[in-house]
């Protein structure tokens, strides 16, 4: 059925083994394996209802998983292993696992009532416990990566789309995490804003961060991704280099997908 | 960015004519037209004014000695009555506030003992009227004849229930089922997305309540809640039921000693009009405070448009 992408080697950063997923009667994952590496940019395509967002989302636990086991740096996701028995951890634990792990929403959720600069300087402050003249300094400097230096002041209400997505971004960037998870950046945006966020996201996998990008955006999936997995209904259909998946599809129904959005 | 801001400067002259868009300088003619007449409008404005009027006639036509309203607005007793109003309204507010926040998330919280606590408690102090809550609190010694914590407290539980304990127990308990409703839907108006990015930061469930959720849900939770409190102060005159002397209590003693009873209670309703506008401008100062970010910009302050006012004035005269 699906491909498991399994690398030998390297240490993964993520590792999927038959993973499911179900809300209520709804079997929505049904047996993922893949395996992320290290430096990695890995794209997650398929039609909506897929999965695709709620395998993002597993990975830091948002969602609990219902059967298999994922791990993140090596480390199980959600649950502590003590011989042959899962124990659930604690709020607190799950929070501290999630500091290294940075997320991008499709739907920004910025913070409405705090500028650019405190979103940025939010987590760092409050989770970290880093001093305040600190943390704004790297928030700053952040901003500025992401072309947004003259907008610190701003409310996210005063920004358009695509500059609250890159403020989103640099949010996740404050927590200086090893991994990042994009779910469907610029699917809010208007056309002509998506192309500053793919800029930004492009500058990042230069830069060796792990990336795992749910998106539609095939051109960004060819150019910078390393990896791509075609998921369809709960599986991984297809999976491979984005260039041969994309060019030449083995499926069917990827063959289908990959006609209506190219 | 280094877009060139061509907009004109808040308080500086309009911009020479060549800075217009050539768009919008085209010259065009108006349309003139005669404007509908609405005579509707003209016959309301008169009937409202005319019933106005009759009723401002009547007023002074009454049997009402306007200087003893004036006269007796600073009485000594009206004033500790009026200090008693704000006293019993302030505490029972505050602790109804506590209550409020509290009853909402336990009635949000995953634990069904506390979700079903809350939710008697809503039901009972929000389902019976105040009135006989107060009663109840004033006759609780009915019920508990001593308060007993043993070894560390002990009294006759009429000793305790003072007219103040009595009016801050059942006025406070009572706002606490309202205040408690008003908090959980501010909490459930913050979108869930706000909590999971909080989450995805690394914070946990106590920390996106205060720094988050909390913050935002204010905005929806502070125009009930000055709404509470003018009522609060209102229906604080319901305590004189507990003994608990007010300034309705206050004046209406006078008026009955006196004679003057209209007098009295236009007295009374002067205080509790005073009151309710000094705290109804607080809250415009509260909502504007929590505003920021949901807005693109603030509402000025009646303070800052005088200020602009006075300002295009001096600059029209310099002009």
């Amino acid at each position: 059925m699906s491909t498991p992408l399994v690398k030998s080697g390297v240490e993964p950063m993520v590792k999927a083994e038959a993973v499911h997923k179900s809300f209520g009667a709804a079997h929505i994952l049904k047996g993922i394996d893949l395996e992320v590496a290290p430096r990695e940019v890995f794209c997650l395509i398929g039609p909506s209802g897929s999965g695709k967002s709620t395998f993002l989302r597993c990975i830091n636990h948002l969602e609990q998983i219902n059967a298999g086991r994922l791990w993140v740096d090596g480390e199980l996701v959600g649950y502590r292993q003590h011989g042959d028995k899962l124990y659930e951890l604690r709020d607190r634990e799950v929070a501290a696992k999630r500091r290294d792990i940075g997320m991008v929403f499709q739907r920004f959720n910025l913070f409405p009532h705090m500028t650019a600069v405190e979103n940025v300087m939010e987590g760092p402050v409050q989770v970290k416990r880093e001093a305040k003249a600190v943390a704004r300094e790297r928030a700053l400097r952040l901003l500025d990566r992401v072309g947004l230096a003259d907008k610190a002041a701003n409310y996210p209400s005063q920004l358009s789309g695509g500059q609250q997505q890159r403020v989103a971004i640099a949010r996740a960037l404050a927590m200086e995490p090893k991994l990042m998870l994009f779910d469907e950046p610029t699917s809010a945006l208007d056309p002509e804003l998506v192309g500053d966020v793919l800029d930004v996201m492009r500058g990042l996998a230069e830069d060796g961060m792990t990336m795992i990008v749910v998106t539609h955006e095939m051109g960004f999936a060819r150019e910078v991704g390393d990896a791509l997995v075609f998921m369809d209904d709960g599986v991984v259909v297809e999976s491979g280099h984005p260039r041969e998946v994309l060019g030449n599809p083995q499926h069917e129904r990827t063959r289908a997908f990959l006609s209506k959005v190219l | 960015m280094t877009v060139p801001s061509d907009r004109p400067e808040k308080s500086s002259p309009p911009p020479p004519e060549d800075a217009v868009p050539a768009a919008a300088a085209t010259p065009y003619e108006a349309i003139r037209a005669i404007p509908v007449r609405h005579y509707g409008r003209w016959v309301a404005a008169v009937v409202v004014v005319v019933l106005l009027g009759w009723l401002v006639y009547a007023f002074s036509q009454g049997d009402v000695i306007w200087s003893t309203v004036g006269d007796k607005l600073f009485d000594t007793q009206v004033l500790k009555g009026l200090w008693h109003t704000v006293l019993i309204s302030v505490c029972s507010m505050a602790l109804g506030l506590v209550l409020g926040v509290v009853f909402a998330v336990m009635r949000l919280s995953k634990n069904p003992v506390t979700g079903g606590v809350s939710w008697l408690y809503i039901w009972f102090f929000r389902g019976t009227p105040v009135y006989v809550q107060l009663l109840m609190w004033f006759n609780l010694s009915l019920i508990f004849p001593v308060i007993n914590l043993g070894p560390i407290y002990k009294n006759d539980t009429v000793a305790v229930m003072t007219p103040f304990v009595a009016a801050l127990l059942g006025l406070g308990l009572n706002e606490g089922a309202y205040m408690a409703e008003i908090v959980r839907a501010g909490i459930q108006s913050v979108d869930e997305g706000q909590t999971e990015a909080a989450h995805a930061l690394g914070m946990t469930g106590a920390r996106t309540m205060g720094r988050i959720v909390l913050p935002q849900a204010m905005r929806v939770i502070i125009p009930p809640t000055g709404n509470e409190f003018i009522n609060m102060l209102k229906t604080s005159s319901l305590v004189s039921v507990v003994q608990y002397t007010e300034v309705l209590r206050a004046t209406s003693d006078i008026g009955s000693e006196s004679g003057a009873v209209m007098e009295m209670l236009f007295v009374a309703s002067v205080w509790y009009l005073a009151l309710t506008s000094v705290f109804s401008v607080g809250q415009f100062y509260l909502e504007r405070r929590y505003a920021r970010g949901s807005l693109r910009s603030l509402p000025a302050t009646p303070w800052q448009k005088v200020k602009a006012n006075l300002s295009t004035l001096r600059r029209t005269k310099v002009a």
